[in-house]
């Protein structure tokens, strides 16, 4: 379902980020990058998010060629992707509800659809009783659970969760890599960074091991091998 | 859909002003002075014109006959010059009228009365006072006069003197600073406007830069720009109409104090009364610049981050 043909991303510096990367992902497929700081990871991402793009090669959603697409239809492109972020990156002026109804108002859902979807999915990440808390007034766990309903909210194809448990102790960790391996149950795709070993190997899914640009090793039932 | 979408945008951009009070705060303020510059350029301007209206007025040409020219042919002559494009009013003095006032203004001064009771005859002649519409008219009455033949059966001259020719140095100095001050003060106006405004979207351009992550989390949602800019729009538009608002209550005591300026300034203009007359207007004006202002800024200052 995504297609990653020969990719390679330099930055003016003529630092090369990305090196020839040729990569595959099914759907439903729970996946995991490791590597060093400065591997590739966040920039492998950058690219599936058209937030920049490839020096050379191409990106491909089910055959769309994704960098192709003009903003109209790009706009739409993102709606199905869920991004998850070390920083949380939720709206401080919006209450926990907010945060998660305005990714819907911005997907242009009506507000019936957005009165049931909102409370149930807050509810699945076990947030029911926060609603109308600020971001400010939460643990770095509850800012990431909100994190994660806001992402999974449009019903996305794909979840990206860059770094996600960076910022919290090992019991949050668990807790959200829980969540995670839910949403993947469901049958979303799960595109996993981080650095953590344990969660690596408690996992036991596929694991991309990324260096310099190029991916080193890819195994069905990784473990964190550097 | 549509509706929802706006009033969803609106409603966004109302909880952004309340919940970023300290910024809303600071550009209200921002948006006042602005504002109350303006307010303070047509009143400004208003007084300037109620002043120049009233000095207009004062300047006259004043035609003296010679005593033996009669009424008749005086008051022909006033008809011909009313007829003439330039005049505003004329008005007729008799001699007999002009004897009164002589008496009346130098009531106390014996030597003038003994003298006048010796002459024995009136030896005042009848006048027409003549007000042009503009200052640099009066030249071209003056002209008018000048050419006419106006003679009384005798074919001499009826006209005893013209006194423009006294004043036109006066006249002409007159026109000038009428001219300079209009063209100065427009100037002047166009330079304060301008500033205010800048210093506006500067302001709004700050609260907006504060708001830069969001902006960039809300890209990465999902938001088109509309979407994004909206409420940025709606908060600039409350700003103005507060300011607005703002400025207009500031007025009523501020005209008040300054009230009848007469006595201050010599100017036959009060404040307050011109405010309340022409209420309407002035807050038409000042609702539509800060509501304009507000949100011409907010638009251009948000374009930045949506690239």
């Amino acid at each position: 379902m995504i297609y990653f043909d020969r990719v390679s991303k330099t930055y003016s510096d003529a630092t090369p980020a990305l090196h020839d990367i040729t990569l595959g992902i099914e759907p439903a497929e729970f996946v995991s990058i490791v590597g060093h700081s400065g591997a590739g990871k966040t920039t492998l991402l950058k690219m599936l998010l058209a937030e920049e793009a490839p020096t050379s090669g191409k990106v491909f959603l089910q055959s769309i060629d994704i960098h192709s697409l003009r903003r109209r239809e790009m706009i739409y492109y993102r709606r199905r992707i869920g991004i998850i972020f070390q920083d949380f990156r939720l709206l401080s002026h919006k209450t926990v509800y907010e945060n998660v109804s305005f990714a819907m108002e911005a997907a242009g859902r009506t507000d019936k659809e957005i009165e049931s979807d909102v409370p149930h999915v807050l509810e699945l990440v076990d947030l029911g009783k926060k609603f109308w808390s600020f971001p400010n007034e939460l643990s770095g766990g509850e800012k990431q659970r909100v994190a994660i309903a806001r992402a999974i909210v449009n019903q996305p194809d794909i979840v990206i969760a860059d770094e996600p448990t960076g910022n919290l102790d090992p019991l949050n960790t668990f807790e959200i890599i829980q969540i995670l391996k839910k949403i993947n149950d469901f049958g979303t795709i799960v595109i996993l960074t981080t650095h953590n070993k344990g969660i690596i190997d408690s996992l036991g899914k596929r694991v991309i091991s990324m260096e310099e640009g190029k991916i080193i090793r890819d195994s069905k039932e990784g473990r964190y091998v550097l | 859909m549509l509706l929802v979408h706006i009033k969803r945008i609106i409603r966004s951009g109302f909880f952004n002003f309340f919940r970023n009070g300290f910024v809303s705060f600071s550009s209200v303020l921002v948006m006042l002075v602005t504002l109350f510059v303006i307010g303070s350029v047509i009143f400004s301007s208003a007084v300037l014109n109620s002043t120049l209206e009233t000095l207009k007025d004062k300047v006259d040409i004043r035609v003296t006959f010679v005593t033996t020219a009669s009424e008749q042919e005086i008051l022909n002559l006033k008809d011909k010059l009313e007829a003439l494009p330039e005049v505003e009013t004329v008005s007729y003095t008799s001699r007999e009228e002009a004897l009164v006032i002589f008496k009346e203004r130098h009531g106390d001064d014996q030597l003038i009365l003994q003298a006048l009771e010796e002459l024995g005859d009136n030896p005042l002649g009848s006048s027409l006072n003549i007000k042009a519409k503009e200052p640099s008219q009066y030249e071209s009455v003056a002209n008018f006069l000048q050419n006419e033949e106006f003679l009384s059966g005798g074919g001499v001259s009826i006209i005893d003197k013209i006194n423009f020719f006294q004043n036109k140095t006066a006249i002409d100095k007159l026109s000038n600073i009428i001219d300079s001050s209009e063209k100065l003060g427009f100037i002047i106006t166009i330079v304060l406007v301008i500033m205010s405004i800048l210093i506006t979207f500067n302001t709004i351009r700050l609260a907006i830069y504060i708001s830069r992550d969001e902006i960039s989390v809300m890209k990465l949602v999902g938001a088109d720009s509309s979407y994004i800019r909206g409420p940025f729009v709606v908060s600039g538009i409350l700003y103005g109409l507060f300011a607005a608002i703002l400025t207009l209550l500031l007025f009523l005591p501020m005209t008040l104090w300054l009230g009848d300026m007469a006595k201050r300034f010599f100017v036959s203009f009060n404040a307050f009364d011109y405010y309340m007359s022409n209420f309407l207007e002035i807050f038409a004006i000042i609702i539509v610049s800060g509501v304009v202002i507000g949100a011409i800024s907010s638009y251009l200052a948000s374009r930045r981050y949506l690239k």
